[in-house]
Parts: C-alpha cells; structure tokens; sequence
C-alpha cells in the first residue's frame, strides 16, 4: 500500500447497493460495493461503460440521478453519515467539501454564464468567501492550471473557451472552496491526446498541491496509472479487484481484469508493401474550406486495395474534411480525387449511382447515424434495394447473410430496433450497411472512439476479416493511436490541414519523426505509472536545452 | 455588439417588407369584394349621374395602383382617409379606439405576464406536485371554455354582487383609477385566456433544460432547487418563453372583438366588426393594418429578446 493510507480515512461507502428504475421496476446498478479513501489519496475507477462508476462516483456525494436511488449501505464521510441527514445538509457539503468534475466540460458549463460567475457561485453561496475575494482567488487558480490570460479567461461565456481550457477551469471551479474531496468523472475522455496531457499534469499537481483526495473514474488504463494511487475495478456494478497501482498493472490477479490489459496488444499482422498497381482511392492535391478559409491546403495520398490507411491527428487538423471531399459532400477548390484511375466528379450530385456504391461510410455515432425509427431489415436492406435492385426473397437472403457476416444472428435480430442493440451491436449494423452496397472502399470515421476497449476490439477484427474477405480499402480516421497501431497499414499524419508525414506503419512508429507526429506519439498515455513523471520532465529538460 | 444593431436593422426591414406585403393584401382583399361602393351607399335608387359623381368625389374612378399609392402614402402619414359611414377622419375615429385598446391590452399583459411566468416558474420547480396539477388543470380549464363564457362567468360571480360593473364604458373624463376599475373584468376575462398557454410553455421550457449537464453540475455544486431553477434553467429557456409570450401580448392586442362586445368596451375589435357590417372599407382597410403592424413589431420584439438571451450570439469567439 502506498504512504497515504498512514493518514485518517476520510470516506468510507460500505456494501452500497444502487438500483436504477426501468418502467415500474427497480433493478441493480450496484449491487454490494465497499470503498474506502484517506485524505490526500487518488482511487481509480474504472471499467466498461454500464459499469457503475459514475453511478458509484457521484453517490459518494449522497446524489443519485433522477431514476436511480441508493437501496441499502452507508457512506460515512469525515464522520458525517451521509444517507441520514437531510437533504439540505448534504447540499451544504456539496461544492463545499465534496465536489465534482464532470466528463463533458463544454456540456457542464452553464452557457448563460461568464466562466467566473459560476466559479465564484459555490463560494458565495456556501458562504465560505465573499464575491471579490473569490474573484481573486479564480484569478489565482486559473494560473495554477496553467490557463493562458488567467486574469481574462474568466470574463469569458463557455462556447469562447476551448475544450481543454474549459476542462481546466471546472477543475479549478471545483476546487474553489478547497473541498476534501473531487469526484473527476471521466475528466479527459473527450479530449485530444496532446490536450489531455496538460490537462492531466494540471489535474495531478493541483490535487497534490491542496492535500486533495480524489475518486478518479475512467476506462482508460494508462490514464488511470498516471493519475491513482490504488485502483478499484468494476464490472456490471460488481467489484473485481482493487489494489495499489503498481501490483495491479505488474500483476492483475482477475481473469477479467487481465483481459482488459490484453485489448491493448491486439495487432494485425504486417502486409507486404504495395508496389504496383492503381490505387483505388487517390486524392491529389486537394484544397477545400468552408467560407473563406482553407480547411485542407494542398493534400495528398493514395489508398490500395485491401489496404488501411489510418488518417490521424488532432480535432481541428482537417481529418473529417478530407473525408467529405472524397464522398463529394465537399467538392474541393483545387485538386481531385480519382478512383479506380478514374477522375470522380467533384460534387456527389454528378456522380453516378454507382461511383456513389463504391465508397462508403461508416460513422462514429452509430447511435445518431441509424434511424432509430427503422428495423435492421429496412437499414441494411435500402442500400442493397437502392444500389443493387434486389427485391423479396433475394433481398432477404442479402440482409440474412449480411447479419451472419457481422456475426449477428439473422433470425433473432432481422426485426428489431436500433434501440433494442448494444452499442457494439449499433457498430456492426452500421458496417453492415456500408456492405450492403458492395463498396470497394470504406471510410471509418472514428469508428470504435465511442466504444469501450473489449466491444473495439471486437469492431477492428471484424473490419480486418470483412477487409480479407471482401478486398476492400479502408479510410480509418481516428485520433487513437492505439487503433492505429492495431489496424493501420500506412498512416498519414495531419495537422492544420496539412499531411505533415506519410508512409507505412513500421516507418510511422519507428524514429526519426516530423517533430509534430513525434508529439502525438509521445502524447499517447502508457500503462507504466511514472510515464506522465518522465514525460514531462523529459519535455522540460528539451525546453530548457533549447532555450 | 455592432452585430446585434445589424441585426436589428436587418428585422425591421424585413419587418417593413412583411407589411408592406400586407398592406398589398388587405388593400387587394378589399378591392375583391363584390359590389359597387358607391352604388351601395347611395342605394339602388339613385341615378347614374349621382352615382358617378359620388364615386369622383371618393377617388373611386382613379385605377386601383394610384388608389394604392394615395392611400399609403396617406397611412404613412398617419391620414387613413374620412370613413364612409360618418364621414369623420378615420384618424380621429382610430384614436381613442386604439388608446382604450392599448390600455386593456396592458392591463391584461401586467396581470396575466407575472402571473403566468410565476405560476409556470412554480410548477417547474414542484414538477409533479399537487400544486403542478392544480394550476395546469386550473389553466387548462379556463382556456378550454370560450371567453364569452368566460366574461359571462364572471360577470355573473362579481359583477352581480356588485363588486365590479359588467359593462367597462370609456369617455375623455374617465380618471386613469376609475379606468382601472371599469376594465377589471375584461382584463381579468383576458388574463385567463392567455395565461394557460404562456405557463404551460415557461414550465415545458424549464423542465426541458433539467436533463442538461449543466444543471446536473449546478445542483452538485450544492445549489438549493430554487436557485438552479431560477439562475441556471430560466436564462437558458427564455428564447421560447418570449416568444410565447409576444405571441399572446399580439393576440391580446388583435383578437379581443368578443371580449369587447360582452362588456361594451369601445376597442378597436369592436370598431373592426362594425365596419365590416356597414361596409366601411377605409375603416377596415386602417384597422387591419395596425393589427398587422402590432403582430409584426411584436414578433420582431420577440426575435430580438431571445437574441440578446443567447450569448453565443451576442459574444462571439
């Protein structure tokens, strides 16, 4: 155990049952959870999602969500037996002595609110600071997350802030009344990796600096490892196993545990490099924007046949867009796109219906981007209605052997609903849909960044088998390098809407590196506890050799 | 900020155009109507040559484009032309009309307005509540029944026992008190009309925000109900409440002729009606116009508010 567990407990939830209401019955989220924290100490949570982190985090405040209610168990916090008092003392203690930094931080701003009104809103109102002694002190916090014009940023409504700053001030909203404890709920889960660094380093020193103790959730291991002095893994609402970060990342005791270790290795084996031949997506010289601006400046690259290319790079760097230009959605202002060879017409509305079959889409939203209003016979059998004529018993036959290729089965899921799949399910029923058409190509579009580890896992295996099966060329854009790591073939790397690198993996991952593409790399969390320590201080000492 | 006055500038002329338009139409409306103006007012009786110089002397042989132009650049003025029936200056006619209409609309806007915000206020904070389903069904109720029935009601319940007088008659000596007391039944009339819908949508737009994140954060925060509700759910649901709420304010204004004739108060509406029934087109023509005017600036009011509502729109990046 770490040294931290010499100091008093400050939380102490026991045998904490949580039921979460469907209709008229009430079934169990938690199901018997015990937790204990001592001041100044980080647990991890973590988990799948549907695992009972949130659920487990936020009831550590005494606060369920509307629907949920805690049924049994009790949570002692710094001798203050939570479920017992009323409702309007647990209040006092909210934002007070316990408060919460939540996944979405763009979402849990008020957008009616400059940033410092709702940063000076928990110590007013709890009375712990006047108005103008709360200013300064934001003042004082920004700095300390290492925000830019800390005397400024305040001043500003959510939507003139971006993400990783954002994340940051809640974190220093958070800390506004120097509470005993922070419930971070997924804090950088939505963030790019370079962003999620500062955001992390920010989160770790400021917990320490303040004595704070902290309950961090999350599903991402490497993150968790930088971040806990003991983890608590949870799965269906069920503890696995907990323990102090460096035995359970040296040596995870649960099979279920183990696996979640595994995803991360998974790996498709090397393909020979592609010498010859026409490419069957070629994208030459393009130059597109919105408005005024060019989104995309003069890029380049070709994808072969039963081939990935993965397209990375931070939000913003022009990865969606350059799928839009290829699909037609965006004609480009210079440049074209051929395929097969063949120059395609810039804009969808000229191409014909089948130059629109060959290439495909497959979204990040599977949620969003099926009608949930449809059954799967109707979502899968359009495409193969539209682009191939086919009609009754062949139609069905079609929908029937592309659910078997999914590995759904035909007979149990040919009628339902989108709402009634899981969201690996969702995923699969949107890879069908691009087969249905019987593309040559696919594009991916952070196809598995909604998805817990174990069900993408699961996606990109599924994608590399149909790539065997069918000859199919892959457009995988993705900010994970993970995923590329386990799928890509060749990588192009964007940045500014430019193609900063090109070329095949093994190039990609091995050194030398454009300098940016060596900051994505080196971006990207590692299962090893002290890697954010190395990280920075490394960062540091270049800083200085350079200046 | 410059954004918001080119915003501005840009509603009110569209809102121009859109009376413009208008205009065009209730001019056009009139000219469909069947029947010779002058032949009907000087009745059948009357000979050619008669009927002929009366139609000179009402501008009635000039094409209908010019007609047009005089009389908006008449309206523009503020000169509607003299009416048909009375031969006084439509002007004078509208005057009072339109200033005892204003002041029943008013009346009924300060109590229903608070009222109605208060109530649906109220009902958002105890969703589900006894309180809840007593206003909604007490709202719902009074807007189900005509408002005729309504008055009627109400002049039965307090005016009968003499607490209010049934009919709200207006002359120059009235005091601005004495007025108040005269129209109270009216305008009480009005404010339950009006004040179901406007409750019922600042309730729905407040219970639609509580599922955010951010309100989620608030009461983490510790924030008491009344607080989250008042400081972090209202200014994000204002947009549709003001909206709403133009839109009765329009309607008090324009849609009151029933109300009117039950307590023979002397509005606008009832002008409207009677001028129809005598065929007194330059009335109709005067009155609808100034309906349609009220609509517009309404809405555009309406427009503007929930703008200014939104700082996205008001900060940009």
């Amino acid at each position: 155990m770490s040294e931290s567990s010499a100091k008093p407990v400050l939380l102490t939830m026991q045998d904490i049952h949580i039921d979460g209401r469907s209709g008229d019955t009430w079934s169990p989220i938690i199901k018997g959870v015990d937790l204990t924290l001592h001041r100044g100490e980080v647990i991890g949570l973590i988990g799948e999602s549907g695992a009972g982190k949130s659920t487990l985090g936020l009831a550590a405040m005494g606060f369920t969500r509307d629907g949920c209610r805690i049924s049994g168990g009790m949570i002692d916090f710094d001798g203050i037996d939570l479920l017992a008092i009323p409702e309007r003392e647990r209040r006092a203690l909210r934002g007070k002595r316990i408060a919460y930094v939540a996944q979405s931080a763009a979402a849990s701003f008020n957008p009616a609110h400059k940033l410092i009104d709702q940063y000076c809103e928990g110590p007013v109102q709890h009375g712990v600071m006047p108005r103008e002694k709360a200013e300064a002190d934001a003042v004082e916090l920004y700095r300390r997350m290492r925000l830019p014009n800390p005397e400024e940023i305040g001043f500003r409504y959510p939507h003139q802030v971006s993400g990783g700053q954002l994340q940051r001030a809640m974190t220093a909203m958070a800390m506004s009344c120097r509470p005993d404890l922070i419930i971070f709920d997924e804090p950088t889960t939505a963030l790019d990796v370079t962003t999620q660094i500062e955001v992390l380093s920010a989160i770790r020193d400021i917990v320490a600096q303040f004595d704070t103790a902290a309950i961090y959730i999350t599903h991402d291991l490497a993150v968790v490892a930088q971040m806990a002095d003991r983890i608590k893994v949870l799965l269906r609402g069920d503890e696995v196993e907990e323990s102090d970060t460096r035995s359970m990342l040296a040596a995870p005791k649960e099979d279920y545990t183990k696996s979640l270790w595994a995803v991360r290795s998974y790996a498709r084996p090397v393909q020979p490099p592609v010498t010859t031949g026409v490419p069957v997506v070629s994208v030459q010289n393009v130059t597109a924007g919105y408005g005024a601006a060019d989104v995309l400046k003069n890029i380049g690259f070709d994808i072969h046949a039963r081939r990935t290319v993965a397209v990375v790079g931070e939000s913003g760097s022009g990865k969606s867009t350059t799928a839009r230009v290829i699909t037609g959605l965006l004609p480009p202002r210079q440049g074209r796109i051929l395929f097969d060879g063949q120059p395609l017409p810039p804009d969808y509305r000229q191409r014909s219906r089948d130059q629109l079959r060959q290439a495909q889409m497959i979204y990040q939203m599977a949620d969003t981007a099926l009608n949930p209003k449809l059954r799967l016979r109707e979502l899968i059998g359009r495409p193969a209605e539209m682009y191939l004529g086919l009609k009754g018993k062949a139609l069905t036959e079609r929908i029937r052997d592309l659910l078997a290729l999914i590995e759904l089965e035909p007979e149990k899921y040919i009628d339902r609903l989108p709402s009634e799949l899981s969201g690996g399910q969702k995923q699969r029923i949107g890879i069908a849909r691009a087969l249905a058409a019987e593309p040559k190509f696919i594009i991916c579009d952070e196809v598995t960044s909604a998805l817990d580890q174990l069900v993408a896992e699961g996606i990109l295996k599924l994608l590399d088998r149909l790539q065997s099966e069918f000859n199919l060329a892959y457009m995988f854009i993705t900010h994970d390098l993970a995923t590329v790591k386990a799928i890509a073939d060749e990588v192009v790397v964007m940045q500014n809407g430019r193609v900063v690198e090109q070329g095949p993996k093994e190039e990609m991952f091995q050194p030398p590196h454009d300098p940016y593409t060596e900051l994505l790399l080196s971006s990207v969390p590692e299962m090893d506890p002290d890697w954010l320590t190395r990280l920075l201080a490394d960062r540091a000492a270049r800083r200085a050799g350079q200046g | 900020m410059s954004d918001i006055w080119s915003m501005i500038a840009r509603r009110l002329l569209l809102g121009l155009l859109t009376l413009f338009v208008i205009s065009l139409i209730i001019f056009g409306a009139t000219e469909l109507l069947p029947g010779d103006l002058a032949q009907n007012i000087l009745g059948q009786s009357a000979t050619p040559e008669t009927v002929a110089a009366f139609r000179r002397e009402l501008g009635l042989d000039l094409p209908a484009h010019t007609r047009y132009v005089n009389w908006l650049l008449g309206a523009l003025q503020g000169d509607f032309g003299t009416s048909l029936a009375n031969k006084r200056p439509i002007a004078d006619l509208i005057a009072t009309r339109l200033s005892n209409t204003l002041f029943l609309a008013v009346y009924a806007a300060a109590l229903s307005v608070p009222l109605s915000l208060m109530l649906g206020i109220l009902a958002a904070l105890w969703r589900n509540s006894i309180f809840d389903r007593a206003a909604n069904a007490l709202a719902l109720t009074s807007i189900s029944f005509p408002e005729f029935f309504v008055a009627y009601i109400l002049i039965f319940v307090l005016a009968q026992s003499g607490l209010f007088p049934s009919m709200a008659r207006m002359d120059p000596t009235t005091t601005f008190s004495e007025a108040l007391y005269r129209t109270f039944l009216p305008a009480l009339t009005l404010t339950l009309v009006v004040t179901a819908h406007m409750m019922r949508m600042t309730r729905a737009a407040i219970i639609n925000l509580l599922a955010s994140p951010y309100i989620e954060m608030a009461r983490l925060k510790g924030m008491s109900p009344a607080r989250v509700i008042l400081k972090h759910a209202l200014p994000n649901a204002l947009a549709p409440i003001v909206t709403v709420v133009a839109l009765n304010l329009a309607y008090l204004i324009t849609g009151v002729v029933v109300v009117e004739v039950v307590f023979v108060y002397p509005g606008l509406g009832q002008l409207m009606v009677d001028s129809v029934a005598k065929r007194d087109f330059p009335v109709v023509q005067a009155v609808a116009l100034i309906f349609a005017a009220a609509y517009v600036l309404l809405n555009l009011t309406a427009d503007v508010l929930s703008t200014l509502s939104n700082p996205r729109l008001i900060h940009r990046k």
